[in-house]
């Protein structure tokens, strides 16, 4: 078997043969990632069932049709990316061509999550591909069956020379990381991704970290409850809560709350039944550890649980939890929860949810829930966060024109779309002077007088707003 | 008081004072009145730093920092607007933008060789785009660190913007604080230690860095041009400039002509004595000037190479014949020496440039298109410009920044402001609509499931004006009812 070195090294070499640059190359892959998806998706619905209970509704849409989507997109765009932009000149530099040329990197690193293994891995190797790089995917050793099948399949779709999976655990990441890549793209947590960049600064290597938080819901004003709690649980509990951007927890009025807990209720009885244990479409923790460590929170929780709180070790179960009467202080508030369990904290002022949210670090995403268009804009030109969206949660993510990413501590750098394209690409800008009017350059050679100078303020002088700029020389 | 400056910034940028359009567009206009009114001023520092003369103080720094901030002032409203972008079926009827804001409080360290450009142009980008930032000028250029500290309060929010002055120890406890953006330009070596700080904090970074930015000059060319332009970019500045050609690459029938060429356009340049010239600076400090010295040892000499340490002068110099190996072609120059390395011909060039780390800019002359194609194709480099050098930088509207070894990230223009600002999604729905909603909450169907996924495609949506109406129609039909089977 190879080491991290040799196929590192295979893969350097692949990338400096300039075999990924052609636009047909990279088509080529993207299609048989898609020839990957429609061959296996029975193996992957398995695997997602295996490692999370992962309902195949879940599996479906977050895992398989937002990967193809992007794929589609990335194919009918491609070509249309990888043009050079011509950019505006100035009258100086008007005879010259100037336009911005995006290219690849080189070798990227890609470093998977488990709690939507194939998404989080392969929606960056989209836009990598697309881009023209060579790419080692190191996907996440917690979510096993989905390790496996990846390991299995990128070798059979994808070019062996240009891509491959590296398998292991913390240390094998460790050594990987002391390795030179051209781009590191990490999703998982903040402690993981200090090591990261300490690892990339050794090399100058740029990265993108997709990082997480805690994702407020703030919910205020006139609302459609019904509308509301739908939605709200819709995003809480998908995936048994184990998203980065799943609403963390909810800032809302006494009264709120009051008029919202009934519908959850029912909402959750719509979606789960009576006994969400023996519903097919709820989720499961990922490990046990996963299930320690949210069982633990529960129990130091001071706040009261009114919905839910049932759990079962043995199939990792825990119940979709809703818990009130929280305070800024509670175990469940001081970490990113990650599970399916819901504190819902008063507030008695849009101003105080506000306040609290922006005490805190910047979160991967940020909920408002409102009828009223102003308090929605309130909390957007108030706050800040990777991304935002009223009225609902988590959709913002499956729209390939928005960039997808954190700020702060949540993240930096996004992907999704044509942003992915950007993220693994170099934006070369290039200039091509003409050889004439050489006698325009004098102006800027020595022995050095004042009226050239100002012929040259004027010539580069940044082109006005609705001005023609004739080109005089 | 490094940490007390950053406190300080941060809780006066949470009061929103910057976010009105018209608070930054305030400073950016006290910014340019600082310029304007203290242009002598800051042309004498300059001359005591670097012996600059007036002439290449506006042209290589206070030109562009002019340009960037009437630039800002004009597009701001433009480049801080929110940018629709292009929605799916489930979206179409949301509102779906990309807002620009600001980060919060930038740190923005600066060089010695350009002090006032290096600092001020991010600066302008961090003030449009609404960041409150500390200004860290480099201490080798200290008549301009110490004029920078005296001016800038003078014109700018001083609760917002403040210069910190110092050396290593004041640098590295800014860097222990934690800031939302951190700007640097500097050497690699430095490049990575601000990174490494960075990393605490989970800092995002530009590194605007530096390398042996290479000239390839294509025996089919005009040798006379390409030589003045050549000779004009490496020795402005006495070659202290980060995207200077640092050596040429050539074929070596032509290497003599190309010395004849650079010989006549250093006597039109500062004629016989360029120590007696005003337009040749000189080398920053004694430092530098016995490091660049040095690069001289094995090499020939085929012009120049005449020094004179009291006043940190080297003459211009060309050097022939210079191998790989020799230790000037291991670090980046940064002085007034121009090595010629002979290759023969253009795989053998590429192949030399493609084994070193990608630099902050390349240059290739030639008249040959398929030279360039080749060469733009086949290499890496923060940037490019063929038939000329530095003047990629003077286009605001290239991105300007390097690529593994030379740096991260880009500024100029509006590159600048969108590199100091987040880009944050927004998704703005209402209730309505909510039946469309309905196909993705369990329990699964495969009606739903058939359903939420037709909802996901975006390959609907370059359809016709007719089209369009069609599934708007579809979806109102869809979403106003209350249940889906």
């Amino acid at each position: 078997m190879e080491s991290q070195k040799q196929v590192l090294e295979r893969l350097r070499g692949a990338f400096r043969s300039g075999v990924t640059l052609p636009v047909h190359f990279r088509l080529t892959q993207l299609e048989a990632m898609m020839s990957l998806f429609e061959d296996n998706e029975t193996q992957i619905i398995e695997a997602m069932h295996e490692d999370l209970a992962k309902p195949k509704f879940e599996a479906v849409l977050s895992e398989i049709e937002i990967v193809v989507n992007d794929i589609c997109y990335a194919i009918s765009n491609l070509q249309s990316w990888m043009q050079p932009t011509y950019v505006a000149t100035n009258l100086a530099t008007k005879l010259d061509d100037c336009f911005v040329r995006r290219e690849p990197l080189g070798v990227v690193l890609i470093i998977g999550a488990w709690n939507y293994p194939l998404h989080l891995i392969l929606l960056p190797l989209i836009g990598a591909i697309a881009a023209g790089n060579c790419a080692i995917l190191k996907p996440s050793e917690i979510s096993r069956a989905t390790e496996k099948l990846l390991a299995e399949l990128i070798p059979k779709y994808l070019s062996q020379e240009c891509y491959a999976v590296i398998r292991g655990g913390a240390e094998e990441t460790k050594t990987l990381l002391e390795n030179r890549f051209d781009h590191i793209f990490y999703t998982g947590s903040q402690s993981v991704a200090r090591c990261i960049l300490l690892a990339a600064a050794v090399h100058l290597t740029p990265v993108t970290l997709e990082l997480g938080g805690k994702c407020p819901c703030l919910i205020y004003g006139r609302l459609d409850m019904k509308a509301a709690a739908k939605r709200l649980v819709w995003a809480k509990f998908f995936n048994a809560g184990q998203s980065c951007v799943a609403p963390d927890y909810v800032l809302c009025t006494a009264e709120t709350r009051d008029a919202l807990l009934p519908f959850i209720k029912e909402t959750l009885e719509s979606f789960y039944g009576s006994d969400p244990q023996q519903s097919p479409d709820l989720g499961r923790i990922v490990t046990d550890r996963h299930w320690d460590r949210l069982l633990e929170l529960l129990k130091k929780s001071e706040g009261k649980i009114v919905i839910g709180g049932e759990s079962d070790k043995k199939t990792k179960y825990i119940a979709p939890t809703v818990v009130v009467d929280v305070m800024e202080s509670d175990a469940l508030m001081q970490e990113e929860i990650f599970g399916p369990i819901l504190p819902i904290l008063t507030i008695k002022s849009l101003d105080e949810a506000i306040y609290f949210v922006n005490e805190r670090e910047k979160p991967l995403a940020l909920y408002a829930f409102s009828d009223e268009s102003q308090v929605v804009n309130t909390v957007l030109e108030r706050t800040c966060s990777g991304g935002f969206c009223s009225n609902d949660g988590i959709v913002h993510m499956s729209l390939p024109g928005l960039p997808f990413g954190g700020v702060g501590a949540s993240g930096m750098g996004n992907y999704h779309g044509r942003w992915g394209f950007e993220t693994f690409s170099h934006k070369r800008g290039c200039m091509m002077r003409s050889w004439l009017l050489e006698r325009v350059n004098v102006l800027r050679y020595p022995p050095y007088n004042e009226s050239n100078l100002s012929w040259l303020r004027w010539a580069t002088t940044a082109k006005k707003k609705g001005w023609a700029g004739c080109s005089v020389m | 008081m490094e940490k007390q400056v950053v406190d300080g910034l941060r809780e006066v940028f949470q009061s929103g004072r910057s976010r009105p359009l018209q608070y930054r567009k305030q400073q950016l206009g006290a910014l340019h009145r600082l310029i304007t009114e203290h242009q002598e001023d800051i042309e004498q520092a300059l001359k005591q730093d670097l012996n600059r003369n007036t002439y290449n103080t506006s042209l290589f720094e206070l030109i562009s920092i002019e340009n960037d901030i009437k630039l800002a002032e004009s597009e701001m409203a433009d480049w801080a607007a929110p940018r629709p972008v292009k929605k799916n079926l489930n979206s179409a009827l949301d509102n779906v933008y990309i807002k620009p804001e600001p980060l919060g409080v930038v740190l923005i360290i600066g060089t010695w060789n350009y002090p006032w450009a290096m600092i001020l142009q991010p600066l302008v980008g961090a003030i449009a785009a609404g960041n409150a930032a500390v200004l860290k000028p480099s201490e080798l250029s200290e008549h301009s660190a110490r004029l920078m500290k005296e001016l800038l309060p003078l014109y700018l929010d001083k609760e917002m913007y403040q210069v910190v002055t110092g050396g290593v120890p004041e640098t590295q406890e800014l860097l222990r604080q934690r800031f939302d953006h951190i700007f640097y330009t500097g050497s690699s070596m430095v490049g990575k230690l601000v990174m490494e700080a960075a990393a605490r904090h989970l800092t995002p970074v530009t590194l605007e860095l530096g390398g042996k930015s290479p000239c390839y000059v294509d025996k089919n060319c005009d040798i006379a041009v390409a030589c003045r332009r050549i000779t004009w970019g490496k020795f402005a500045n006495c070659g202290q400039t980060c995207i200077a050609p640092d050596y040429i690459l050539c074929e070596p029938s032509i290497q003599d002509r190309i010395v004849e060429e650079i010989q006549k356009t250093l006597l039109e340049f500062y004629q016989t004595d360029p120590k007696s010239s005003p337009d040749y600076c000189r080398i920053i400090n004694t430092r530098h000037f016995d490091r660049v010295l040095a690069l001289m040892n094995e090499c020939t000499i085929a012009l120049g190479g005449e020094s004179d340490r009291s006043q940190c002068y080297i003459a211009p110099t060309v050097l022939k014949d210079v191998l790989p190996h020799f230790k000037i072609m291991q670090e980046e120059i940064f002085g007034p020496l121009l090595p010629i390395v002979t290759v023969n011909g253009l795989s053998e060039a590429i192949q030399f440039i493609n084994a070193r780390e990608k630099p902050l800019a390349l240059y290739v002359f030639s008249s040959d298109k398929t030279v360039i194609k080749r060469m733009l194709a086949e290499t890496s480099s923060g940037g490019v410009t063929v038939n000329d050098v530095l003047m990629h930088y003077t286009v605001d509207t290239l991105p300007f920044g390097g690529v593994g070894n030379s740096g991260m990230g880009r500024y100029h223009g509006k590159h600048t402001f969108d590199q100091l600002s987040h880009h944050r999604a927004c998704l703005i729905k209402s209730f309505a609509m909510e039946g469309l909603n309905d196909a993705r909450y369990p329990p699964l169907t495969a009606a739903r499931l058939r359903k939420a996924k037709f909802f996901m495609q975006h390959r609907l949506c370059s359809c016709s004006g007719i089209c369009v109406w069609a599934v708007i129609a579809t979806l109102l039909a869809i979403g106003l009812k209350d249940n889906v089977p």
